[in-house]
């Protein structure tokens, strides 16, 4: 009998590739993945390319132009199910700092013929165009909760991707507090876990590279942040990172910008 | 393990060290307190040289740090961020193992582990959260055959508290500074100038072979009273303090009190108090399966009323605010838990305080709710 494999698509918008390379960076079961799921379309790893319509696509980066805005809807058309992958797909990624901004000034200090340049004003997640169907955190993603996905895929079940605070994975590992115990600022308690504590485990505060958790309660945390010694302009900071335009710490970064 | 039910011996240093050698030639491992990085957490330890000489600690909510000390105490600090329910009840354990064979799954459930643990340096609230973990895992309607075969074969090494933390309200939940049952061995560490030595107690007949297998001498009557001076001090400089005799009828009788709100508008349900709690048991299982659908594992790992998946039923969590989450914590730990087990949930070992990235105080919070001002105290 001749077995039918699902079809995979790999799609890319704006990014830097780091999610998408996660899946080539699943050295041990990659081959294990390709036995499993055809890769019909992934351009970092084969110009060749088959049509779709695709069983799964994996989709990486935000939309940043108008080009991108049409294609993703393009994609989902041809998707049965749609996963983003990563902070920019998930939340905008690092490049929605514009949004907090103005980009024609931005592409003005950056580009020698800013005029040359066609982007929108804002940077946004794909779940604000289309249907998403799953949503895997991180800037990057873990190449652990990446094999998870695409194995709960293939089973027909929910993957194991807890949406709990990072402080679970660092009691479960048995680190030491980093706020408590030294001080260190931390975003670790309003930070969506998967990472495994990467962070904490070498002693860093949590940088919130998952965005926020279920039920992040980020003004409590600057609070206490502002105790340790941050002063609103860092507390504003603190949340401006690779998941800037996530609701959670928007919103909480935008209550520290005077 | 009873009672302590003779005349206590004495022990110099180089005898604990004689006591270590001999719990790990009788084939225990040896876990105790360590130093690591910046904290006293428990750990494999060899000998003496292992445990926290001239460290103690500074707690308080939110904070921990350590100093020095101005003597070579061994045990000369309240207990830290990890609690022995890291090895008796694990962060994460495999329950079973699937593997596919035709069209039929074969399962092989994980064995029970056979490692003999000696746990050095037992407190007295830890003993309690050990036996309240005892009543939900073993000697209740279910039992934890991991947490059972682990603590059968435990041995325990108490130690009486020289040193109360900044966190600690023991006294106010009955649950120490004394070592009254529970243990093999019991230790007061005695600083008196240039002497250094420990009392030992004696809790059960595996305690008194290892003691026969130390120096050891029938402690003077002041070695005794210098003891109980150590435990009285210790009891009499508590960093926090909580009435509890009424908690049950206060707090089930203010379930809509506006702290609750309040305190909602602090907390981070980031889990921490939880899963510091040397009695919170709660765990959640993960099914997973691999890329080929061939083999599959269940995984039990520790899990919190605090997070929104733990009450998730079809539709939703039941428990969706901070608020209910926060007081269904509260009310479970020191109300419900009588109800269900028989006993108050908490031991007062102030975990839960210092190590609240916020800094929310349990005994800070009953005291709102009991309505007076927050900054004065109450009776024990």
């Amino acid at each position: 009998m001749k077995r039918i494999r699902p079809k995979l698509a790999v799609w890319k918008f704006a990014s830097c590739d780091g999610c998408q390379l996660s899946l080539l960076d699943c050295e041990d079961e990659l081959l294990e993945i390709a036995g499993e799921i055809e890769i019909a379309h992934f351009l970092e790893a084969t110009s060749a390319s088959a049509g779709g319509p695709y069983d799964l696509s994996l989709v990486e980066g935000s939309v940043t132009t108008a080009h991108d805005a049409a294609r993703i809807q393009e994609v989902r058309k041809q998707s049965r199910f749609l996963i983003t992958i990563g902070a920019c797909a998930t939340a905008g990624g690092i490049q929605a700092l514009r949004n907090f901004a103005d980009v024609r000034e931005y592409a003005a200090i950056v580009y020698a013929r800013p005029d040359y340049i066609q982007t929108l004003a804002t940077s946004t997640a794909i779940a604000d165009h289309v249907k998403v169907d799953f949503e895997l955190r991180g800037c990057p993603i873990s190449t652990r909760q990446l094999v998870e996905t695409i194995s709960a895929f293939l089973a027909g079940r929910k993957p194991q991707t807890p949406p709990h605070s990072v402080c679970v994975e660092c009691k479960i590992a048995g680190n030491l507090c980093v706020m408590v115990g030294h001080g260190t600022p931390c975003l670790g308690p309003v930070t969506h876990a998967g990472c495994g504590a990467l962070c904490p485990s070498y002693n860093r505060g949590c940088y919130g590279c998952y965005g926020p958790m279920e039920t992040p309660n980020a003004p409590s945390l600057s609070a206490w942040l502002g105790k340790l010694g941050m002063d609103e302009d860092a507390l504003k900071r603190v949340y401006r990172n690779f998941n800037a335009n996530a609701d959670a710490f928007r919103k909480e970064s935008e209550r520290h910008d005077r | 393990m009873a009672k302590a039910d003779e005349a206590a011996a004495t022990i110099t240093v180089e005898g604990l060290q004689a006591l270590l050698r001999a719990i790990r030639a009788g084939g225990y491992r040896a876990i105790g307190p360590t130093v690591q990085n910046q904290a006293i957490v428990y750990d494999d330890i060899e000998s003496v040289d292992d445990l926290p000489r001239g460290v103690t600690d500074e707690q308080d909510g939110g904070r921990y740090r350590l100093a020095r000390r101005d003597d070579d105490a061994l045990f000369g600090y309240a207990v830290g961020p990890h609690s022995w329910k890291k090895y008796l009840h694990a962060p994460k354990l495999r329950l079973w193992t699937a593997e596919r064979v035709g069209e039929n799954a074969s399962v092989t459930p994980e064995a029970p582990p056979t490692d003999r643990l000696a746990f050095i340096g037992v407190r007295a609230c830890e003993i309690r959260a050990i036996e309240i973990q005892d009543k939900v895992l073993v000697n209740d309607m279910y039992v934890d055959p991991h947490y059972q075969a682990l603590r059968e074969s435990a041995l325990i090494v108490a130690v009486n508290c020289g040193k109360a933390g900044g966190t600690c309200f023991c006294v106010s939940m009955h649950a120490g500074p004394r070592v009254e049952q529970g243990f093999d061995l019991a230790l007061t560490e005695l600083l008196d100038g240039t002497e250094h030595s420990f009392l030992v107690e004696t809790g059960s007949d595996e305690g008194r072979a290892l003691l026969a297998q130390v120096p050891h001498r029938l402690a003077s009557s002041r070695e005794v009273e210098a003891g109980e001076a150590v435990i009285e001090h210790t009891a009499a400089s508590m960093g926090r303090n909580m009435r509890s005799d009424d908690l049950n009828e206060l707090l089930m009788s203010n379930l809509e009190h506006p702290r609750w709100d309040e305190v909602a508008t602090r907390c981070l349900s980031c889990t921490n108090c939880t899963l510091v709690c040397p009695t919170c048991f709660c765990t959640s299982v993960e099914d997973t399966s691999d890329l080929s659908g061939a083999r599959a594992e269940r995984w039990r790992r520790w899990d919190s009323c605090f997070t929104m998946d733990f009450s998730y039923i079809h539709g939703g969590s039941v428990r969706a605010s901070a608020k209910s989450r926060y007081r269904q914590w509260m009310t479970h730990k020191l109300a419900t838990w009588i109800d269900q087990f028989g006993s108050s949930g908490c031991v007062g070992c102030g975990r839960c305080i210092t190590w609240c990235p916020v800094g929310i105080d349990i005994t800070e919070e009953v005291r709102a709710i009991r309505g007076g001002d927050a900054s004065t105290e109450d009776s024990r």
